[in-house]
């Protein structure tokens, strides 16, 4: 049993936070407050938690477009987060961002990347730096299946092997890259086993048993932070929902019915930690207090959103550099 | 006469601009442990001492892999680095450019400022050597229309020296193209290792009245060049170099125009969108009535570099086409 007491009722709370959190922005996309492209991670709770659980602070991650899950599993206040879905200038990245990109460098994200594989050198990176400046950080790279066949993961992975960088690839495996089953696109179903390509270690993981994730991903941590070099995880996950809110596909779908219900109905991350929590003898009411508490955060982080102003036209060159020289030139529009 | 023991502190150094490189990048590196230097084959593209005064947590060769070193370098940089990036060969860069234009431009502005981004990335203008059309790219003009890089192009040892360092020094993601051809030449350059170059300060190369010539990067040459012949037939040319792409000092182009009202501008790069294209549109725009006659723009043209040499030559602008050039439209 990885967890003590105390983590135990805090993965639940951030899984129930994920939960929740995604449940209201669905909504609110549908409703018109969330503009642009709505990417949820429901179902993919326990994956997200469990690895962020292994993590400190002063830890870095980077993520990808699916990118709300990943600052509320770092422990992120969700009132930000909710801004900046809305492109509010309370946004966590003053609406600049939006919902693909949310980052909250409090709790060491560094950036959620929409290019698919664009985070795994930046990730790297993170871990060079702390081998470089001697600090025991670790970096954590969440990327999906899809991005497992982007160069950058073979040229990243490989650069850590080389150079022992604290870093943990961390593959969220849901299955699907929108419509492209992982069946269709890789040689090699199991992604883990890339990892002997590269001569590191790498394995395989219930993606819905928030516990199993965080006792390997901590393995992980230990093993970078000692200096003994980078790991592959790969969480079998899935994805409840369609890839974006709204996304209508047109002709055979890529997935059943059956399968998708299947997994909602028994593969829910939620369902079976509350299961296992419950054999544990934790109370109902806890439980239910927690689920009150998360649930009152999201409603006050829509109602800060919602209060919030969008930023002004005035601002519309903010933020383009830290130190700007003669910009912007006078243009003549 | 008296003799007096005087201490000569010398304050100015003759160096070529491959040295004027590596002592900007040593220097940076003994005054800040935060910098960093990656790439493939250091040792060959000039960097072989850096190598050997500075231990493997400062100097990072790496795997045959632009785009996710670049990338590793960008992730440094947001977690407290500040990396120098060898991308070597400029028609390589186009691996990397995701890494620079999507990442490295874009962190600081997507985060509402949280990330900041204190990379250089340090490409070289190979051409008019027969390696052929993957290996001689001038591909300036594409970074420049990407925003949220700096980009400069210095010609002269002092102008690499001073603002290479002030590229490291600045917390943006700045590209500097150095050019092959002017590698060898040399030139004074202050001792001073605090002494830097403004980025987005032009200079003005050689002073004049009767024209404006504006030169990117290796084009000084040729241009300097035909401001002497013309000299010689009584023709007073203003020689400007930008040092900078972007930002670009307008300001100094304009006042020049306005004083001599003609204008050519010299580049190495492709004709369109070249960066004289911009330099010609903003002086068209913001200084028409000062000129008097149609600026000139001469650029190489839209052509594959071929391995022949007595083609390639062919390509890029010479002393005697910008003296025709002038005389143009005089």
């Amino acid at each position: 049993m990885p967890f003590n007491r105390m983590q135990e009722l805090e993965a639940y709370r951030r899984m129930e936070r994920i939960r929740c959190f995604e449940e209201a922005a669905q909504e609110l996309y549908l409703g018109g407050k969330i503009p642009g492209a709505c990417h949820c991670s429901i179902g993919q709770e326990a994956a997200i938690v469990g690895a962020c659980m292994a993590l400190r602070d002063d830890d870095y991650i980077t993520g990808t477009h699916r990118s709300h899950g990943h600052p509320i599993g770092k422990g992120a206040k969700l009132n930000g987060l909710m801004a900046e879905l809305m492109c509010k200038e309370t946004g966590i990245c003053k609406g600049r961002g939006g919902s693909m990109h949310l980052a909250d460098s409090s709790v060491g994200i560094v950036g959620e990347s929409a290019i698919v594989g664009g985070g795994i050198p930046l990730a790297t990176g993170c871990g060079l730096s702390a081998q470089a400046r001697g600090t025991d950080q670790v970096s954590l790279c969440f990327f999906g299946d899809g991005a497992s066949n982007q160069g950058t993961f073979h040229e990243s992975i490989n650069m850590a092997a080389v150079w022992k960088l604290p870093v943990i690839y961390f593959c969220e495996n849901n299955g699907y890259a929108i419509t492209t089953s992982v069946k269709d696109s890789h040689g090699q179903p199991d992604i883990a086993i890339r990892a002997d390509g590269y001569g590191i270690p790498g394995y395989i993981v219930d993606g819905q048993d928030v516990e199993a994730v965080y006792e390997i991903t901590n393995a992980a941590v230990l093993r970078a932070r000692a200096g003994n070099g980078p790991t592959l995880i790969e969480a079998k996950t899935y994805r409840f929902d369609e890839h974006n809110v709204g996304l209508d596909i047109i002709g055979e779908p890529y997935r059943s019915e059956q399968e998708i219900q299947n997994h909602i109905i028994n593969r829910d991350p939620l369902k079976l930690f509350q299961e296992v929590l419950q054999e544990r003898n934790v109370k109902q009411q806890d439980l239910q207090a927690i689920r009150d508490e998360v649930r009152q955060a999201v409603i006050d982080a829509v109602a800060f959103a919602e209060s919030s102003d969008f930023p002004d036209a005035s601002q519309l060159y903010d933020y383009m550099y830290s130190n700007p020289i003669n910009y912007p030139a006078n243009s003549t529009n | 006469m008296t003799t007096f023991a005087l201490e000569e502190v010398q304050t100015h150094i003759k160096m070529s601009y491959m040295d004027a490189i590596v002592a900007a990048e040593i220097e940076e590196m003994q005054r800040d442990e935060r910098v960093i230097l990656m790439g493939e084959d250091l040792s060959i593209y000039g960097d072989g001492n850096i190598m050997t005064e500075f231990g493997s947590s400062r100097v990072w060769s790496t795997p045959i892999s632009e785009n996710s070193f670049t990338g590793v370098a960008v992730g440094a940089a947001m977690t407290g680095l500040r990396p120098m990036v060898a991308l070597n060969i400029a028609s390589f860069m186009y691996l990397a450019s995701d890494q620079i234009i999507n990442q490295a431009g874009k962190l600081h502005f997507m985060t509402g400022g949280q990330m900041k981004v204190p990379a250089v990335f340090r490409c070289t203008l190979y051409h008019n050597c027969a390696i052929a059309a993957q290996h001689s790219d001038r591909p300036y003009p594409m970074f420049m229309n990407a925003p949220g890089l700096k980009i400069i192009a210095p010609s002269t040892p002092a102008d690499m020296k001073g603002l290479l360092k002030s590229a490291i020094r600045d917390d943006d993601p700045v590209v500097i193209f150095e050019d092959t051809n002017l590698w060898g030449s040399r030139g004074m350059v202050p001792t001073d290792a605090d002494h830097l170059v403004p980025i987005g300060k032009a200079d003005i190369k050689r002073e004049g009245s009767d024209v404006t010539i504006v030169s990117i990067s290796g084009c000084l040459k040729p241009a300097l060049a035909a401001a002497k012949l013309l000299e010689k037939e009584s023709i007073s040319a203003e020689v400007i170099d930008p040092r900078t792409l972007v930002p670009l000092d307008k300001e100094t182009i304009i006042k020049s125009v306005s004083k001599t009202g003609r204008l050519v501008l010299v580049d190495n790069a492709n004709r369109t969108c070249s960066a004289v294209s911009e330099i010609a549109a903003i002086v068209s725009e913001e200084a028409f009535e000062s000129l008097a006659k149609p600026i000139q723009r001469l650029t190489t043209p839209d052509v594959h570099v071929p391995a022949s040499p007595g083609l390639e030559k062919l390509l890029y602008p010479t002393k005697e086409q910008i003296v025709s050039a002038v005389k143009k439209i005089l």
